[in-house]
């Protein structure tokens, strides 16, 4: 895959809809891309996160660990980014993140993501929007299981 | 040391004085001889004096003495020869005595200047054996450049003084009396006024010197401490620049040189003041016997001829007076210097040297205890931080110490070491106070390690085995001319008073290692577990990774290397992980590796950069033209440039990701998208390449497909690229093959590191863990080929810098510990050896430390000042301090249920 691919898949992330071609082809040029095989971990719950992932092909699964052992809660597949909350709030990763199969990803640092952010005021909107509808999702979902609890 | 320098010189050179001053008084005879001949040779076979007629011949070397008292005479009747013959004789007798003349010159000077020599060694010595004695305290006060100053420049004069000391003034006096007494002779009362000069001019000149000789002493004194500033500012820098203090630094230097500059100055007015006094008073003495020696012999009483020799005889006298004069001015200078260094070297309580005794084996009976008896000690501002102590530690015990207020603990653990001495009481080892008894008992018996660590310019390896070296305990082999430098070597420190140990000697005494008895691989074996207990072995294999060996000097290490890198590379495939690591091959591209890595198949000594000796030639173009590459790099590196443009074009300057994200500045970025953006570059002649046509198969030379992700490495250009490498690399001049060192699977590459010779690779990007796994791999591989040791043997011939400067703070504790536990020792003092580590690491080592030392058979005891007082539940005993007298011991266990304090401190 190539450079320019990259940035056609990350535009369609609705974080970067709208920054500037040069910055995401500057955001991809600056990240790693990297392959998992089958079973690997992309990072481990309570590890702190420097870098979040944006799945290029293949599955990842989210595995929390329970007192029986991890289970898995979901999965996500190409075209996704997984690890950007606790990139974005500092925090210890929420999950563990296991690629299903082989997995491409591209693998964008922190410091890097923040510094492009600085430059694209615009980019710092669409993310809090982003993450503004995950969290109305998120709890929308978790008054549904409440309610269902109650019931 | 000797009060004056001329006493020193005397006390240690006497017999070779009396020697060179016969030797002299010897070469005064064919000097005078040579002196009359010329005028026989006139007189004589020139004039024609003695050969009034052709046929007369002349006796040559007759002689003819008479021995005195007795009427033996004895004599030659010499050879008969005409005048011609005569000539050719004395010429060639005149010849001969310059020859001798010169030759004794030769003896005289070498003589005086090895003379001089071996007393600067001596005094050089002497200064260095006494900085080597000096008590701690004293020590604490120094500052080293201006020690060295002294020792290195100070002292310099005094050989050239040496060789003068005795003959000068012996000669000159000599020849300045027969002057004087020949006028005397000739005119008892003008000789009297001519003496009456020269006692004038002996005495007021010495008496003017005195200012002289003052500034002489303050010229040295500043001088000193200007080097002792300059060092200042040299160890100091990083502090300088942190305080944006440069400009006081600046003011300070420059306010010493003026001061220097006012003593120079002053003392040029002075010293040319002086001559021209000295002159003066010379001159008047002529003045004087044509003035009274005239009125004299205007009024009769003296006649003419008399008057002419008394001024002929006066002109043999300023000469060797003013030599003497200067020669006494030489003798004050250099005893100004003499005084001030030997000030400075001159301090009580100097350790005596009975304690520094070379002792090879020390042979005391063990299982002693360690006592301190109502020790107290004071700070070096004389407050009070240990009070009246009474302490015992028996062999074997593990003892914390810990302070609850003051620094009672640490103060205790120095006087240990010894490294503070106790104003009251004393420590003793056994029954002996371990001040008297020598260093070869206290200082093998006891390891003291604390946060002040010192170490010495060379390898890890010579610092790690510096507690073993004691004495020389194997003879080196010498043979041949070897063994004749070697003995010359004896003699002259013998002759110098210096000792003869020789440095080249083995003095790493195996049986002081920690474990095992007294064999080399136990000495290996304790060096590695020491690195293992502090947690060093993996910052040492680190270091040897990353450095680069010579081949030649180790072959067969790099055979090793190359064996390792086969087996890893056989593991993998075995493992079936060949993916991790993509292999140099001489027939493949490396997709990982840059495009001029893979042309020139081979590592380069200088990184490809435009002043890189290879791109700026000529000739590499016209290889690339030739192998048919030059078109389609051009091309690509059109495409890169305007790839990097568009994505960093729009960048600030300052933008962090330039040199981070890509190796190109902002400069660069500007520069190529001017190339871009130039129409119709005009075409130099034939094969030439423009320069901007350069700059691109420079970007061309540095492109890495997964990297870049451009997509425009097609794999016919690839093909094309392995294809070419051979004929590319025969198209360059030699000068410039010899810049590229060749991949080749089965030999080391002498400019790639440890870590690249063994992996011979690049790490793919197929496996996001690829990293670890291949550590992981790699780290097995080597135990199994016991591979591992041999790189650990690589790490520690790491140079470790001046001071250890080049290893990190941590890795220098470390060693610090290290360094110690590699000794074997019946007391370890620790005195909070590790600060700065985390409390984790610290407790880990701890334990290894007590572990490593609880294996030793000799039993050794252990004392651990703690900063972190938890720590004490790992030892037998725990002592707590307060306020510099001891307010708990116990173990652990007593004290947390018994002491108050205590708990409250470990809690």
């Amino acid at each position: 895959m190539l450079l320019c691919d990259e940035v056609q898949l990350l535009r369609k992330l609705p974080y970067f809809a709208e920054v500037d071609t040069c910055k995401l082809k500057l955001l991809a040029f600056a990240s790693e891309r990297v392959t998992f095989k089958a079973g690997q971990r992309l990072f481990t719950q309570g590890d702190s996160g420097d870098s979040a992932y944006f799945i290029l092909s293949g599955t990842v699964d989210f595995l929390v660990s329970t007192p029986d052992g991890p289970v898995k809660v979901s999965e996500r597949g190409p075209n996704s980014i997984v690890g950007d909350i606790s990139l974005l709030c500092d925090g210890p990763r929420s999950s563990t993140v296991q690629a299903e199969g082989v997995v491409e990803a591209l693998k964008i640092n922190k410091d890097y993501l923040f510094r492009i952010m600085d430059d694209c005021p615009g980019m710092t909107m669409k993310m809090t929007r982003a993450i503004a509808e995950r969290l109305r999702l998120t709890s929308s979902e978790l008054d549904q299981v409440r309610a269902l609890q109650k019931a | 040391m000797q009060k004056t320098l001329l006493r020193y010189i005397w006390t240690h050179t006497r017999p070779q004085q009396v020697f060179i001053l016969m030797i002299v008084a010897l070469s005064m005879v064919p000097y005078f001889l040579a002196f009359d001949l010329p005028k026989q040779i006139i007189n004589g076979p020139i004039q024609g004096q003695g050969f009034e007629d052709l046929s007369t011949t002349q006796n040559f070397l007759d002689f003819s003495l008479t021995i005195p008292f007795t009427n033996y005479t004895f004599g030659f009747g010499g050879f008969p020869l005409d005048r011609m013959q005569t000539l050719v004789a004395l010429s060639s007798v005149f010849l001969l005595l310059v020859i001798i003349n010169g030759a004794f010159k030769y003896y005289i000077n070498t003589y005086k200047g090895r003379l001089g020599e071996r007393l600067l060694r001596r005094i050089r010595f002497e200064l260095v054996d006494r900085v080597l004695r000096f008590p701690p305290r004293h020590a604490k006060s120094l500052n080293g450049a201006e020690i060295a100053s002294m020792i290195k420049d100070e002292v310099e004069p005094f050989g050239g003084f040496t060789g003068d000391a005795f003959v000068q003034p012996a000669l000159l006096g000599g020849q300045a009396l027969a002057a004087l007494f020949f006028i005397i002779l000739q005119n008892f009362w003008l000789g009297m006024v001519a003496a009456f000069m020269v006692a004038i001019q002996v005495i007021i000149i010495p008496k003017m010197r005195r200012r002289l000789i003052e500034l002489g002493r303050q010229r040295q004194i500043t001088a000193r401490r200007l080097a002792g500033k300059v060092n200042e500012v040299v160890e100091g820098l990083g502090t300088i620049h942190a305080y944006d203090t440069s400009n006081f630094e600046r003011a300070d230097v420059a306010s010493r040189l003026g001061e220097i500059y006012r003593i120079r100055y002053d003392l040029y007015q002075w010293k040319f003041l002086v001559k021209f006094l000295n002159n003066f008073l010379s001159q008047v003495t002529p003045f004087l016997f044509y003035l009274i020696g005239g009125y004299l012999t205007l009024r009769g009483t003296l006649d003419v001829g008399q008057l002419v020799a008394v001024i002929n005889a006066y002109k043999d006298l300023p000469g060797p007076l003013k030599e003497l004069i200067d020669w006494d001015q030489a003798r004050q200078d250099v005893q100004v210097k003499y005084e001030q260094v030997f000030e400075n070297f001159e301090v009580e309580d100097l350790i005596n040297p009975a304690i520094h005794t070379l002792t090879p084996a020390s042979a005391r009976p063990k299982r002693e205890t360690l006592h301190a008896v109502s020790v107290s000690l004071n700070d070096d501002s004389g407050a009070k931080v240990v009070d009246h102590v009474t302490l015992k530690i028996d062999r074997g015990e593990t003892v914390a110490m810990v302070d609850h207020t003051g620094r009672g603990a640490e103060a205790m653990a120095e006087a240990f070491g010894r490294l503070a001495w106790p104003s009251s009481g004393r420590i003793c080892l056994g029954d002996q106070d371990i001040r008297e008894l020598p260093e070869s008992v206290t200082g093998r018996h006891i390891s003291y390690v604390s946060t002040d660590s010192y170490f010495f310019h060379g390898s890890l390896k010579d610092n790690l085995l510096y507690g073993l070296k004691h004495a020389p305990v194997k003879r080196y082999a010498y043979e041949g001319k070897e063994m004749r430098q070697r003995l010359w070597e004896i003699r002259e420190a013998k002759k110098a008073g210096n000792p003869h140990l020789d440095i080249r000697a083995g003095w790493v005494d195996y049986s002081y290692a920690a474990l095992g008895n007294g064999a080399k691989e136990d000495l290996q074996k304790s060096l590695l577990a020491a690195l293992d207990a502090v947690q060093l072995t993996d910052d040492v294999l680190e270091l040897a990774l990353h450095s680069t060996i010579n081949p030649d000097e180790d072959p067969e290490f790099a055979t090793r290397v190359v064996e390792m890198r086969h087996a890893l590379r056989a593991r993998m495939n075995e493992l079936g992980m060949e993916s991790l690591v993509i292999p140099f091959q001489p027939d493949g591209y490396n997709s990982q590796a840059t495009v001029a890595e893979n042309l020139l198949f081979g590592a380069t000594m200088a990184p490809l950069n435009p002043d890189n000796e290879l791109l700026s030639s000529e000739h590499f173009y016209t290889a690339l033209h030739k192998v048919g590459l030059q078109r389609p790099f051009v091309e690509m590196g059109r495409t890169v440039a305007r790839n990097l443009v568009e994505i960093f074009g729009g960048l600030p300057a300052d933008h962090p990701f330039f040199r981070q994200v890509t190796t190109l500045s902002a400069e660069d970025i500007s520069f190529y998208q001017g190339l871009l953006q130039r129409k119709n570059e005009p075409k130099p002649a034939n094969f030439r390449l423009s320069g901007a046509d350069k700059a691109f198969i420079r970007l061309t030379l540095e492109y890495i497909e997964p990297r870049y992700r451009l997509g425009i490495l097609t794999s016919e250009l690839q093909d094309k690229i392995v294809g070419s490498r051979e004929l590319f690399y025969t198209e360059l001049p030699a000068h410039l093959r010899e810049l590229i060192e060749r991949y080749d699977p089965d030999k080391y590459v002498s400019v790639a590191t440890l870590r690249e010779n063994i992996v011979f690779g690049k790490l793919s990007n197929s496996n996001a863990d690829g990293i670890l796994e291949l550590r992981t791999l790699a780290g097995s591989v080597s135990r199994e080929l016991g591979f591992a040791n041999q790189l650990l043997k690589a790490g520690l011939d790491y140079d470790i810098g001046a001071g250890g400067r080049r290893l990190t703070p941590i890795q220098r504790r470390k060693l610090n510990l290290a360094r110690a536990l590699i000794r074997r020792s019946d007391y370890y003092v620790f005195n909070k050896p590790l600060p700065g580590l985390e409390r984790h690491t610290q407790e880990e080592i701890v334990q290894n430390v007590l572990a490593f030392l609880g294996q030793q058979e000799n039993d050794p005891a252990v004392i651990w000042v703690l900063s972190n007082i938890s720590l004490s539940r790992l030892f037998d005993k725990v002592v707590m301090f307060d306020g510099g007298a001891i307010l708990e011991e116990g173990s652990y266990e007593t004290l947390e249920q018994e002491s108050g304090t205590f708990k409250a401190l470990v809690a």
